[in-house]
């Protein structure tokens, strides 16, 4: 009998089991087939610090949450409408996410008295009423993975680990996702283990037949591509897109890269990707320490590479002294803060956007540091060319804000034809600059009139021999200078020049659709980094309920762009979603002396569209004198078409 | 007899550490002053650090090496100003970290004479880690540790260095730290180059700074270095006329390792095993019954792969007041060099693709699953 089929505009799927339980792999598979079908999608993986937390208990749940739609949409979402969990933990530790109707499949599997007590069950909740409002599939999907594979002649435990797969099959039945792509990939995957290879594909498709066949499930669902500007799409995560833009910097400027860097969560993965591809002249050194990695990277800039170190806060912490040391010398040099939640190790695996000021003053005496922060996974790729333009052009170190929601998250990403791609001159120094004739003279620190920046001078060019350092330089010819005049002179030089990048900043976008026609916002929301996603999707429900509110997300922390002033002063208030406790507010408060306030959350997760939404509707009430309950926006119903 | 002032240090047949770097023609000699910078050398009168400066700048014409390819990196502390005085290329970096920025320069560049001068405080004490680190991977460079056992620039503190009971400003009932014996510690690091020479014996200075260059790896040379101001007089055993043929254990390779006032033209001191420790010790040379047979003298092998011998020859330094050190080299053999591997894997890497480098940042990008909207 043929069955149902449903349209949805879009669905929120967590897939939540063991960290043993394969999660991660089998949300990016559901993730992959989702993209190349042409959804647009978001997603947030969630994963416990501890490599294999104790089996089975809460700690150790690892989760995968993508959401997918027929139109864009801007987040992973708030809340699941489905939820797949492997074990009793899986479901106690999400089940609070879920809004009521919301579907669960479970494995019952696991379900037995040992792992109930484990998860903190006093009884199973798949036989009590605790579920009612919710409409649950309880199924065996070890037992009936076991079965599926039993031809391959597995052991039991090896044959259960192919349950992920099993579930997978089910939900992209459910979901009409093409299946091609991921028997692919398992053929690839297992390829030197045929026998774990068969099973897993055996487990996949055993998954999708068992939806068509069972009468467990009536209805399957369809979620159209969603319409996107024309282009060749991939589905990319943030450390993926920020290790591309490392390359795609060095092959833009012409130099060689050189990443100094030691292992830290969720910055590693960045290490990895650029660690096989050497074939672009790519060095990577993994370093004994933080500080090591970015020596070795201040050396190699010196040397006339493109330096690159990157790390997670505690490590711009150590490294922040050699920081110092580039701004000094005026190197170019990369520093990528893929951010977690802090102070001290703090959640290695969760996101936060707290290191913003100790990217900016985090270093001894007035040490200026331009900084540039992506907005979304793909965007780490445009971020890092940016980066890199700054560095190379501007002679100076430059930090890159990144953070774990962006480094594991992913979306589609549109690959940028490379003629799009900026150009970078390194334009190294090649010719003594001062003086005639005999005369002739390089001075390390005679600078370009109109960037400021000092020229590069490497070693290996005849009569530019010179020497640099942490000790403060005489203006012009570097030599040590200790003349108060001069430090001054140059403190302010250092802290113009940074200043000097705003000048090639294109002017601000801002996102205010009624001010064309004189229907303007009274309230701006100004963001920073990965709360782009979120703040778009909580602008976009207060618009739909027919208010006014403007956007502004700011890719350079420093400088600010030229016309950011202007902009703020054009709105009555301002408000700055960070999580974090308000360190842009801080910077723009101090900056441009405008009321901005804050809306701060630090819970190691995005911040959710729907409880910005309120909080955004709440300023614009407020603005415009306005009584209106916007508390409804933080419940929009899931199936709505909502970003 | 055999003294420190003996330059034949036995160099084994090797790939040069300065192999890569260009030469200059002989069209274009350089001298000492070619080497010397325009800034005024600012150190104490007497420092020591004087005569290492006056015989690097002598010996870095002999190297033949074009000046714009050698590179001094330092750290912080009296002997860190030292780049400033070479006409060379340099950098003056932060306190410990020139091991790791002279690692990124040796590794992004074949074609550099790599150098990184420092002291006991920010060799062995703020920078340990970077010190021992690079002796394992073995960077192409050569590290000389200005090993003076006090902080001079910051005033006047015991160091790593220094003999325990030291006192000093910051410890007026002594010190309590035991020392390290930076030799032991480079051996133990597993550096393929290690050495000690003393800042007033420029003979002895040059030819083991010569046979640091040569050497393709990370060359360590301790050099004993008088502070006159705040820890004077600390090596005046190994420099005295009086006492240094007493003191000073002449390491040559190949050569029985005797030292002290001669009897038959050689030292009447040698060094033999000592079977009880598996240490070497000092014994008596000569034909007396109470005495060691001149064939029975420990012959100095520094090219062993095992460096047991060397570590057992460094044990015999004082770590307290110095009377006893042996000079020269403890140990050089040959490794494969972090640096010269890591572009040997560039290269490797390079060698499998093909096309431009655009065309190939194309594909990266555009690769894995991807689809097309119209």
């Amino acid at each position: 009998m043929a069955k149902q089929v449903k349209r949805l505009d879009r669905v929120i799927i967590r897939f939540a089991g063991d960290s043993g339980d394969g999660m991660q792999l089998t949300g990016d598979r559901f993730t992959q087939e989702s993209a190349t079908f042409g959804n647009d999608l978001s997603t947030l993986p969630n994963f416990p610090a501890e490599i294999r937390a104790p089996q089975g208990t809460l700690p150790g749940v690892s989760s995968f949450q993508v959401h997918f739609a027929d139109h864009d949409i801007l987040t992973p979402g708030d809340a699941p409408d489905v939820l797949v969990a492997m074990n009793p933990a899986a479901l106690r530790a999400n089940l609070g996410d879920l809004p009521k109707g919301a579907t669960i499949v479970v494995d019952t599997h696991d379900f037995t008295a040992r792992n109930l007590t484990k998860a903190g069950y006093a009884a199973n909740p798949l036989e009590d009423e605790s579920l009612a409002e919710y409409a649950v599939h309880d199924l065996d999907l070890t037992g009936m993975t076991v079965e599926a594979v039993k031809e391959f002649g597995l052991s039991r435990k090896d044959a259960a680990r192919a349950k992920n797969m099993f579930a997978l099959g089910l939900l992209s039945w459910l979901y009409g996702r093409p299946t091609e792509s991921t028997i692919a990939f398992l053929q690839k995957r297992f390829a030197k283990v045929p026998d774990i290879r068969d099973a897993n594909v055996a487990a996949y498709k055993a998954g999708w037949n068992f939806g068509e066949t069972t009468e467990t499930f009536v209805v399957s669902y369809e979620i159209k591509p969603a319409p996107m500007p024309a282009g060749t799409y991939r589905n990319i995560t943030g450390n993926l897109a920020l290790a591309y833009g490392l390359i795609a910097g060095g092959v833009q400027s012409g130099l060689h890269l050189f990443l100094g860097s030691y292992p830290i969560t969720p910055a590693s993965d960045i290490l990895h990707e650029l660690s096989k591809h050497k074939a672009f002249g790519v060095t990577t050194f993994q370093a004994e320490d933080e500080i090591a990695g970015i020596g070795a990277a201040i050396g190699a800039s010196f040397s006339g590479s493109l330096g690159v170190t990157t790390t997670s806060g505690p490590g711009i912490a150590l490294k922040s002294e050699s920081i110092g040391l580039a701004v000094m010398t005026e190197l170019p040099l990369l520093v990528v803060d893929v951010q977690r939640g802090g102070p001290s190790t703090g959640l290695p695996t969760k996101t936060e956007q707290a290191d913003l000021l100790q990217a900016m003053f985090g270093r001894n005496g007035e040490a200026p540091v331009p900084i540039v922060a992506p907005r979304s996974p793909g965007d780490c790729f445009d971020t890092a060319l940016e980066a890199v333009r700054i560095a190379v052009t501007y002679r100076t170190p430059v930090m890159l804000l990144s953070d774990g929601y962006l480094a594991n998250g992913s979306e589609p990403w549109r690959i940028p034809e490379l003629a799009e791609l900026p150009q970078i001159d390194p334009a190294f120094a090649t010719e003594p600059n001062h003086g005639e004739g005999e005369e002739a003279e390089f001075w390390p620190y005679l600078r370009d009139e109109q960037t400021l920046a000092r020229p590069w001078a490497i070693p290996g060019t005849p009569g530019l021999e010179h020497r640099i350092g942490g000790l403060e330089k005489a203006d012009g010819h570097g030599n040590i200078s200790y003349d108060p005049a001069n430090h001054d002179y140059m403190v302010r030089t250092r802290a113009a020049k940074v200043e000097r990048i705003a000048e090639s900043l294109p002017p601000l976008e801002v996102d205010d659709p009624g001010a064309a026609s004189g229907q303007g916002a009274r309230v701006l929301v100004l963001g920073w980094g990965s709360t782009y996603g979120p703040i778009g999707a909580g602008v976009r429900r207060v618009r739909k309920a027919g208010y006014h509110v403007a956007q502004v997300h700011l890719r350079h922390l420093n400088p600010f762009p030229r016309d950011l002033g202007d902009v703020l002063k054009r709105y009555d208030k301002i408000l700055v979603p960070e999580m974090n406790l308000g360190q842009l507010a801080m910077l723009v408060r101090a900056r441009y002396l405008v009321d901005a306030v804050g809306y701060n959350h630090v819970r190691g997760l995005p911040l959710k569209a729907a409880e910005l939404a309120e909080a955004i509707g709440n300023l614009v009430a407020e603005a415009e004198g306005i009584e209106v309950d916007f508390s409804a926006l933080a419940h929009s119903p899931a199936g709505g078409e909502d970003a | 007899m055999t003294t420190s002032s003996n330059t034949d240090l036995g160099l084994p047949a090797m790939r040069s550490g300065i192999e890569l770097v260009p030469t200059r023609g002989d069209d274009q000699q350089l001298t000492g002053k070619d080497f010397t910078s325009d800034q005024e050398v600012r150190w104490c009168p007497g420092c020591g650090d004087y005569a290492v400066l006056k015989a690097v700048q002598s010996f870095l014409p002999d190297l033949g090496l074009r000046r714009e390819n050698i590179v001094f990196v330092s750290g912080i502390g009296c002997s860190s100003r030292f780049p400033y005085y070479l006409e060379t290329y340099g950098m003056h970096s932060i306190h410990g970290r020139a091991p790791s920025i002279a690692t990124g320069i040796a590794t992004s560049r074949e074609d550099l004479s790599v150098w990184v001068v420092t002291g006991d405080g920010d060799a062995l004490s703020i920078g340990g880690n970077h010190l021992i680190h690079a002796l394992r991977r073995n960077v192409n460079m050569t590290i000389l540790l200005f090993n003076n056992r006090i902080y001079g620039l910051t005033k006047g503190q015991y160091s790593p260095t220094s003999e325990t009971g030291k006192i000093t400003k910051s410890t007026p009932m002594g010190s309590l730290d035991h020392p390290f014996n930076p030799v032991s510690l480079a051996l133990g690091a597993e550096a393929t180059f290690v050495a000690r020479t003393i800042d007033s014996d420029r003979k002895h200075l040059t030819a083991v700074l010569s046979a640091a260059a040569e050497h393709r790896g990370t060359s360590f040379v301790e050099i004993y270095q008088n502070c006159p101001i705040f820890n004077d007089g600390a090596f005046d055993a190994v420099k005295s006329p009086t006492t240094r043929d007493d003191a000073i254990i002449p390491l040559v390779h190949g050569e029985p390792i005797r030292f002290g006032a001669t009897t038959d033209g050689h030292g009447g001191k040698g060094l033999i095993r000592d079977v009880e420790t598996g240490g070497v010790k000092v014994v008596e040379v000569g034909g007396a019954a109470d005495q060691v047979s001149p064939d029975d003298v420990l012959v100095h092998d520094a090219h062993s792969a095992d460096a047991t011998t060397a570590f057992a020859l460094s044990r015999l330094t004082d770590s307290g007041r110095l009377h006893q050190a042996p000079i020269g080299i403890f140990r050089q053999v040959v490794r494969p060099t972090y640096d010269d591997q890591a572009r040997d894997q560039v290269k490797e890497a390079a060698a499998h693709v093909s096309g431009s480098a655009t065309d190939r940042l194309s594909a990266l990008i555009g690769g894995g699953d991807t689809w097309t909207v119209a």
